[in-house]
């Protein structure tokens, strides 16, 4: 079991020069990777890449030995740095939280959602909230593999730590493969059982 | 008032409602901001450092004036001792005060990057402009680029650009570095180190504390739109003992490598404040004196904090 980008190449545009040329990433289940690029490498594109929402020019992204499937909820999530754009500004967040199935509430409970911010519109709530749901909305679709581009940075130190607290108790007990992409060394080496520098 | 004279900017009492519609034509009043204070002197770099949601931001607009409409400011705001007017806010802005806004929005998507960072000022500063961008190990080409066409560090990179471009003598900076690599996190708030020895000032809004005590004088702790502690840096370096609010505890030992351990609970809601102090409800030294009365800030140790058991 493993998620794996083999010999990937990426360009937005044939006329521009590659974001990525040749990169090869694999996670196993249950690993938790962290990753150290310099700012424009391009590791918002590979964890687009990962999670499918965009395709490589060339090479592969393969889930088990096989591309990601077409259809159904993806087995690899992606969250976002920035949640308020990762969520419809005209859902209640009671829909956004069903869109992946049911609503779990065990997951509800660990995360501190209140039963009150289910009812309330997006912009009611503040950004590290709001970055609770979407990484609930993660957990709650059953996904095998979780794609963390720079989840915290916009966060406070205190809601960090509660959201990376939540998500790797919920990762441990489901044996979730996570991929976390990050500035802060201290952080990666809280979260991750291994790390590299794509700088170097 | 007689410090004035030596203090660049000079914030008191400050508060920022906005008044919003609800049901119906009824209009209620959301205070964002209360009774904030801080001062900034030459030379100085204050780190402001708090929960997501303090009104960091909005603190900054403040200053600079671009609040939206339907905001209310009240409170004294000096700058170099002269009251900080909507009249002046325009006269200053860009020219003596300018802003590293938090978000790459701010730039304008159909216009090239260098013209955006060239700004208004004549001469075009293209010798300065490329001497900055060298400094921030953005590419060539970058001038050339739309916003859409940058990455989010070099986005981030830009928009410091625009503000080191003028020759402020304030600059207050929103959230300048996430998304940047360490060393250019390191240059960037190299540069505002520059620039602060010279005599001006620098007002350093972020969640990154690592970064900000290797460059910042002072620390300024927000919780909930108000102060709650203003300490030296160093005692940020020494560790929690040698802080003196609460949540400033509560923040350091939140920090990856010092325990990685939050404190339970949620910061309140503008418009559903406690009565007390504002940390009361997650605070493990809360009495009931704490739960009456909003305490005042007062002097502790060469800082300020606004706790009654704050030591």
């Amino acid at each position: 079991m493993a998620l794996e980008a083999k010999n990937v190449y990426f360009r937005y545009d044939r006329k521009q020069p590659w974001v990525l040329e040749d990169c090869n990433i694999k996670v196993e289940k249950g690993e938790r990777l962290a990753i150290f690029a310099p700012s424009g490498y391009g590791k918002s594109t590979l964890a687009m890449l990962l999670s499918g929402y965009i395709k490589p020019v060339r090479g592969d992204v393969l889930l088990d030995g096989k591309p990601l499937p077409k259809k159904g909820v993806c087995p690899v999530q992606l969250i976002y740095q920035h949640p308020e754009k990762a969520i419809n500004p005209r859902w209640r967040l009671r829909r956004v939280l069903e869109e992946s199935g049911r609503i779990d509430e065990n997951v509800i409970r660990a995360f501190g959602i209140e039963t009150a911010w289910l009812d309330r519109y997006p912009r009611e709530l503040s950004g590290g909230e709001l970055q609770r749901f979407c990484v609930a909305r993660a957990l709650m679709s059953g996904a095998d593999y979780l794609i963390c581009d720079e989840i915290s940075t916009m966060l406070d130190v205190i809601t960090q730590a509660q959201i990376w607290k939540v998500l790797l108790e919920e990762a441990d007990k489901r044996n979730m493969g996570i991929i976390a992409v990050t500035h802060n060394r201290h952080l990666a080496d809280r979260i991750a059982t291994r790390t590299i520098d794509l700088s170097l | 008032m007689e410090q004035k004279k030596d203090t660049l900017l000079e914030i008191h009492n400050l508060s920022v409602s906005f008044s919003m519609y609800g049901h119906g034509f009824e209009r209620t009043n959301l205070k964002v901001i209360s009774d904030l204070h801080l001062t900034v002197h030459p030379g100085e770099i204050v780190a402001i450092a708090g929960s997501s949601g303090s009104g960091k931001s909005l603190l900054a607009s403040a200053i600079l004036g671009i609040l939206p409409d339907n905001a209310v400011v009240e409170g004294h705001l000096h700058y170099k001792g002269q009251e900080l007017t909507p009249d002046l806010q325009k006269k200053l802005c860009g020219k003596e005060i300018a802003l590293v806004p938090q978000s790459v929005a701010y730039l304008d998507p159909l216009m090239k990057v260098g013209a955006q960072v060239d700004g208004h000022c004549r001469p075009k500063p293209v010798q300065k402009r490329r001497k900055l961008f060298e400094r921030l190990q953005l590419p060539d080409n970058t001038p050339r680029l739309y916003p859409f066409q940058l990455s989010g560090g070099m986005a981030r990179r830009v928009l410091v650009s625009t503000a080191l471009i003028t020759d402020a003598e304030l600059i207050i900076a929103d959230e300048p570095t996430p998304g940047m690599s360490l060393y250019q996190a390191l240059e960037a708030l190299k540069m505002f180190r520059e620039m602060a020895d010279e005599g001006k000032a620098v007002v350093l809004i972020t969640h990154d504390i690592d970064l900000a005590v290797e460059f910042a004088d002072r620390v300024a702790v927000f919780y909930a739109g108000t102060t709650v502690e203003t300490a030296p840096v160093s005692d940020f370096k020494a560790g929690v003992d040698a802080l003196r609010h609460p949540y400033s505890k509560a923040l350091w030992r939140a920090l990856p490598q010092n325990g990685f351990e939050p404190v339970p609970g949620f910061q309140p809601y503008a418009g559903n404040l406690p009565r007390g102090c504002l940390f009361a409800p997650r605070c493990p030294y809360r009495t009931a004196e704490c739960e009456r009365q909003v305490p005042p800030v007062r002097e502790l140790r060469g800082g300020e904090v606004r706790c009654y058991h704050g030591t």
